[in-house]
């Protein structure tokens, strides 16, 4: 249930409650945006029909350097 | 999006495991670290490297009480719409589940949001709607929101939000299995940060690692606490440092501490668990659908409830045994035919073990 999925926004309304997410491969759902500070361009990760967070693209890009370089640091202890 | 993948750094991460040597007991809480898990054999492959990984009570639809089902079911048998997400329409009470009250002529709905709960009753005016809102803090915050705007009148909610930090505590503090570390539920922690684990590290000496659902997530905090272990430590760590934030979702936590306060209440197979559960605040108390329909309820007031025969999913969730050691799993208990929850939600480890075992 706590499964999330994630996308990126193409569009915002006027309010900033509701925004439009594309899932990739054409898959586009509007989506509530309330309970995050969102601007288009953003990947988010989605649950129930709310983004529940902005996904850290930079870090996201990261992730696997990271974990490689905790890796061979722990390896020369 | 986002998949993390790259064979020979997962290679590494294990072959770093296994040289050390150890014999260790870790639990999540998260059915979707569950199905990571066991759809990739992660957990054989722990278990050659002396890990065992296990599920505790990460299912919100399996430790939702039996009370709470018939709450729901009582309410639907007395004219209510009833909205529901998926998960919980098979879940057995004592005579019925949803999906049979359905079948018995009641209106039950599922659901893919409280968004669409809150639908049924603009266009539903003249009749009650009740959205039995499960789940952690990751759904939570979804309630809340929705609470927060104006909804219709003849909309309310059976709150059955439940957090997890107390369930961790009542799993160490009922000492019936020992737990070497926690693998903390990602989504959950997108929601709520790191600090709300802290006292379980303090107090308990226990090493956590909150993390996400790629495969060589699970691999990486796996290492991760075992690193700590080795190092005498027990810290909370952050392996899913792409989405959760150290302070969390602030505006969600804030959403969820406007509508909710935290009440003691029973999980199934647990005994009552101080300040875990979730209730509406008075302001919000004319969606609360014990309240508004006390009446209807009074019948269930003082009743009790037991587990359904045989079923062990009380022992499963906390951790004691595995779906396979329980007689009824893929016999009696099916997911067309499920006897507990656990073989009834997609999150529920007996489903998730028949899904890609016994099929």
């Amino acid at each position: 249930m706590c499964l999330a999925i994630p996308g990126k926004i193409i569009k915002i309304d006027s309010k900033k409650e509701y925004a439009t997410i594309d899932y990739g491969s054409g898959t586009k759902r509007k989506v509530n945006v309330s309970l995050i500070d969102a601007k288009i361009g953003n990947y988010v990760l989605v649950h129930a029909g709310f983004a529940i967070q902005v996904i850290d693209e930079k870090e996201a890009n990261e992730t696997l350097n990271l974990f490689r370089e905790m890796l061979s640091f722990e390896e020369e202890r | 999006m986002f998949q993390l993948r790259d064979k020979k750094l997962a290679d590494e991460i294990v072959s770093s495991i296994q040289k050390l040597d150890v014999k260790l007991k870790f639990m999540h809480v998260c059915g979707t670290h569950q199905d990571t898990l066991v759809k990739n054999g992660l957990d054989v492959l722990f278990r050659k490297c002396g890990v065992e990984v296990g599920q505790g009570p990460g299912c919100p639809v399996c430790v939702t009480n039996p009370r709470e089902i018939e709450e729901m079911l009582l309410l639907a048998q007395k004219g209510k719409i009833a909205a529901t997400f998926g998960d919980m329409m098979k879940v057995p009470g004592e005579k019925y589940s949803l999906q049979s009250m359905r079948a018995e002529g009641h209106d039950v709905r599922t659901v893919y949001s409280i968004e669409d709960a809150v639908n049924l009753a603009d266009k539903n005016k003249d009749t009650e709607v009740v959205f039995m809102a499960v789940g952690f803090e990751t759904t939570t915050p979804t309630t809340a929101a929705v609470l927060l705007k104006k909804v219709p009148s003849n909309f309310s909610i059976l709150s059955c939000h439940r957090i997890i930090p107390p369930a961790l505590k009542a799993i160490l503090d009922m000492g019936e299995i020992k737990i070497d570390g926690f693998i903390e539920p990602g989504h959950v922690s997108t929601i709520i940060g790191l600090n709300p684990y802290e006292f379980i590290s303090k107090e308990y000496h226990v090493p956590q690692v909150i993390a996400g659902f790629e495969p060589i997530d699970l691999l990486m905090a796996v290492w991760m606490l075992v690193k700590q272990i080795q190092h005498g430590k027990a810290e909370v760590e952050n392996e899913y440092t792409r989405v959760v934030a150290k302070e969390g979702n602030v505006k969600a936590q804030q959403a969820i501490n406007d509508v909710f306060e935290l009440i003691d209440v029973k999980w199934r197979g647990f005994p009552v668990i101080s300040k875990s559960g979730l209730k509406l605040r008075k302001k919000y108390e004319e969606f609360d659908a014990r309240k508004k329909f006390q009446d209807n309820l009074k019948e269930l007031k003082d009743k009790e409830f037991k587990e359904p025969i045989g079923c062990r999913c009380g022992e499963v969730l906390r951790g004691l045994i595995s779906s396979k050691d329980c007689p009824l799993f893929g016999k009696k208990c099916k997911p067309n035919t499920p006897v507990g929850p656990c073989m009834v939600s997609i999150e529920g480890s007996c489903n998730i073990e028949y899904r890609y075992f016994n099929k």
